[in-house]
């Protein structure tokens, strides 16, 4: 009772992401939808209602605003629980990937965190992408998994075969360090290792965590990893004020106060629009962080 | 004939624009005259007595309680209401011609079809009331009602949100071969919205056997119906979408459960959408929080709720056949009253939710922020004086 669908979807997909799954199980579950992204998301939580699994397409991260509304997950709520939408799991392509400008670009991530009864789950390569998603799909509450798109072609990876699950809201330190902890997500945490790699030749021993979900976030794991370093910088291409990046700021500065040895560094997109030819100068590239 | 991937459509020499209306508005599918008696030629649909009066009945109680429990509010009793006056027999005909397996993702004006599956006064009552028996656990607005037992969907304040939730929940009714439709109401103002547009064309499309039943009842709030759209009303949008369509008098109780009989048997055999327009008038005030005299006459407001109730004129289709007597009237409207009354008095003395429901169901589980969160408010709570105490 899995359905997939949103546009382009059928023959494959832009990214190829549903390649052969209307082959495999029938264009009655892998569809095309109408170009309409409130309806698609709606439509979603109409199936998802009936106790389906509704697993919806946005093309772009950059389409997925005039479904904002749909996607404000009170269902469960409102009902008294005597509906819910968990089977719904909106699947978007999100970040730069060099060439984007505004509109193929974009990190919309911040905006669905502020949304009480959604989940925001973001992997950083292949295997970890496969665990998360069947996790995001089974999980009982409905799902925004963002899709790095600049790793679709780029990011090689072993991944296992079989059905396997990675936990939602708890993150991974996929670095240990002593002297610094460093937080970010998806595309970002490849530029993260660039820098900690950099640094790690001055002396500096970074820990690095992939917070994985974004809400609810795993604020225990950051708070244990920052009161053993003393420092956090967090990093995210999308603009800085207001990006998710200040939550994990405002929370650490909160729980950590006593044990921070410098401010907390924010290394983030500017506050513009997602620039095409600027992109260079507009990303928290490996640079910026290292300065940081 | 060309072939475009688009249309495929043969050509003409002539350019000529369509216009913009047709030479007639859609004619308006009736039963009743206004006076509730068949019309020459009329075919009367299948209904007893025992419906018919059952049907009557539910209009009845709904007009009843509306009519209470809008004082309720003007005395401080409850925060807000809305009624369906002028609506009760679109309301009450409309659910039943359905079945109980059929599904229904509702605006807000449609207590009645949610009174006639079978929504007791007392969970009517509860809810307005934000008790704990209540349906939702006291957190929306009242008549925000709902029901998983008798499939109706919960009532959210948005308009037209409800319309791809019909869709959705129609295709998945179709793929599990269910013997049910989804039935989906809005306004004449919830037509304007995009949710209508794309909700219409994903039904056309994917082929989901859903009943999008539009209550033009001439105003959204203030705004007139003639303020809302151009076209002829929402009929004529049908044909845009590829979709089925009729319009009908929404004050004709037969004509409304013929049409919509008849629209679910296309819907649930062919699977396939139908666009039903049904013509009323919202003779209430839009809620609690609107004098609708600022924005029509009160002669307006007078003569559709007299001369052209619509539940009088079911009566009188009833007092025709001797289904019905003065006495009958009486004893109904008595009982009635006092029902809601009770309802009422019983809901109100009931106890507010607990404060954990305040924290419950926005995930399955409570997450650590809310379990953080719900400790610190009850600190709180429990450091400061009883003023500040949930109920």
């Amino acid at each position: 009772r899995a359905y997939v669908f949103g546009e382009d979807v059928k023959f494959g997909g832009v990214f190829r992401c549903t390649s052969g799954l209307a082959d495999a199980f029938g264009t009655h579950r892998v569809f095309n939808t109408p170009l309409c992204e409130q309806g698609l998301v709606g439509f979603g939580i109409g199936l998802a209602a009936m106790g389906n699994r509704a697993i919806a397409e946005i093309q772009f991260g950059d389409y997925i605003f005039p479904a904002f509304d749909q996607a404000t997950a009170k269902f469960r709520y409102r009902s008294g629980n005597a509906f819910n939408c968990g089977g719904l799991t909106v699947r978007s392509p999100y970040g730069a990937v060099g060439h984007g400008g505004h509109y193929h670009s974009q990190s919309p991530e911040a905006f669905f965190c502020h949304v009480p009864g959604l989940k925001v789950v973001i992997p950083r390569n292949p295997s970890q992408a496969k665990g998360l998603l069947l996790a995001s799909i089974r999980d009982p509450n409905p799902v925004i998994f963002f899709e790095p798109k600049w790793l679709y072609r780029l990011s090689v990876d072993e991944v296992p075969e079989g059905d396997y699950m990675l936990p939602l809201s708890k993150a991974e330190v996929i670095r240990e360090g002593t002297d610094i902890t460093l937080v970010a997500w998806g595309a970002q945490l490849a530029v993260m290792q660039q820098a900690c790699a950099e640094a790690e030749k001055e002396g500096i021993s970074c820990e690095l965590i992939d917070l994985r979900t974004l809400i609810p976030w795993d604020k225990e794991l950051v708070e244990a990893s920052v009161n053993k370093t003393g420092k956090l910088i967090v990093s995210h291409e999308a603009p800085v004020t207001g990006g998710f990046g200040a939550e994990i700021a405002a929370t650490i500065a909160e729980r950590c106060f006593l044990r921070l040895e410098a401010p907390i560094a924010r290394v983030c997109g500017l506050d513009t629009p997602f620039p095409l030819v600027f992109e260079p100068f507009y990303m928290p590239t490996a640079n910026k962080v290292s300065m940081a | 004939m060309l072939d475009f991937p688009g249309a495929k459509a043969a050509f003409t020499s002539r350019m000529e624009f369509i216009s913009p209306n047709a030479a007639e508005a859609v004619p308006c599918f009736r039963i009743l005259d206004d006076l509730g008696r068949a019309l020459d030629g009329s075919d009367i649909p299948e209904v007893d007595s025992s419906l018919a009066v059952k049907m009557y009945h539910t209009m009845v109680r709904l007009q009843t309680f509306d009519s209470i429990f809008y004082e309720a509010q003007r005395q401080g009793r409850i925060s807000f209401y809305l009624t369906n006056i002028g609506e009760e027999a679109l309301n009450v005909a409309s659910a039943a011609a359905l079945t109980k397996d059929d599904v229904v993702f509702p605006q807000y004006r449609e207590h009645g079809v949610l009174m006639w599956r079978g929504f007791t006064l007392d969970e009517f009552a509860n809810q307005c009331f934000s008790n704990e028996a209540g349906h939702g656990k006291g957190r929306q607005m009242p008549i925000h009602y709902g029901s998983e037992k008798l499939n109706y969907f919960t009532i959210s304040s948005p308009i037209a949100t409800q319309l791809p939730h019909a869709v959705g929940a129609a295709y998945g009714l179709k793929m599990d071969r269910k013997n049910a439709c989804a039935v989906t109401y809005f306004g004449d103002g919830g037509s304007s919205e995009g949710d209508f547009h794309a909700a219409c064309n994903f039904a056309a499309v994917l082929e989901a056997p859903v009943l999008f039943v539009c209550r033009n009842n001439g105003y959204a709030i203030s705004t007139p119906a003639c303020e809302q759209y151009k076209g002829d009303g929402i009929v004529v949008r049908g044909r845009g979408y590829g979709m089925t369509s009729i319009r009908v008098d929404g004050n004709d109780a037969l004509a409304v459960f013929k049409a919509v009989s008849a629209a679910r048997k296309l819907a649930v055999e062919q699977s396939k959408p139908v666009l039903i327009e049904a013509m009323t008038y919202r003779v209430g005030h839009h809620s609690t929080s609107d004098d609708s005299t600022k924005y029509r006459s009160g002669e307006e407001i007078a003569h559709w709720r007299s001369v052209r109730d619509p539940v009088l004129r079911f009566r009188r289709w009833l007092e025709s056949n001797a289904w019905w007597s003065v006495e009958d009237e009486k004893e109904l409207r008595g009982a009635a009253r006092k029902e809601v009354i009770s309802a009422m008095n019983q809901a109100e003395k009931k106890n507010k939710p607990p404060l954990s429901e305040l924290f419950t169901d926005v995930y399955d589980t409570l997450p650590r922020n809310l379990l953080e969160q719900e400790a610190t408010l009850r600190d709180t709570v429990s450091k400061n004086p009883p003023s500040l105490a949930p109920h």
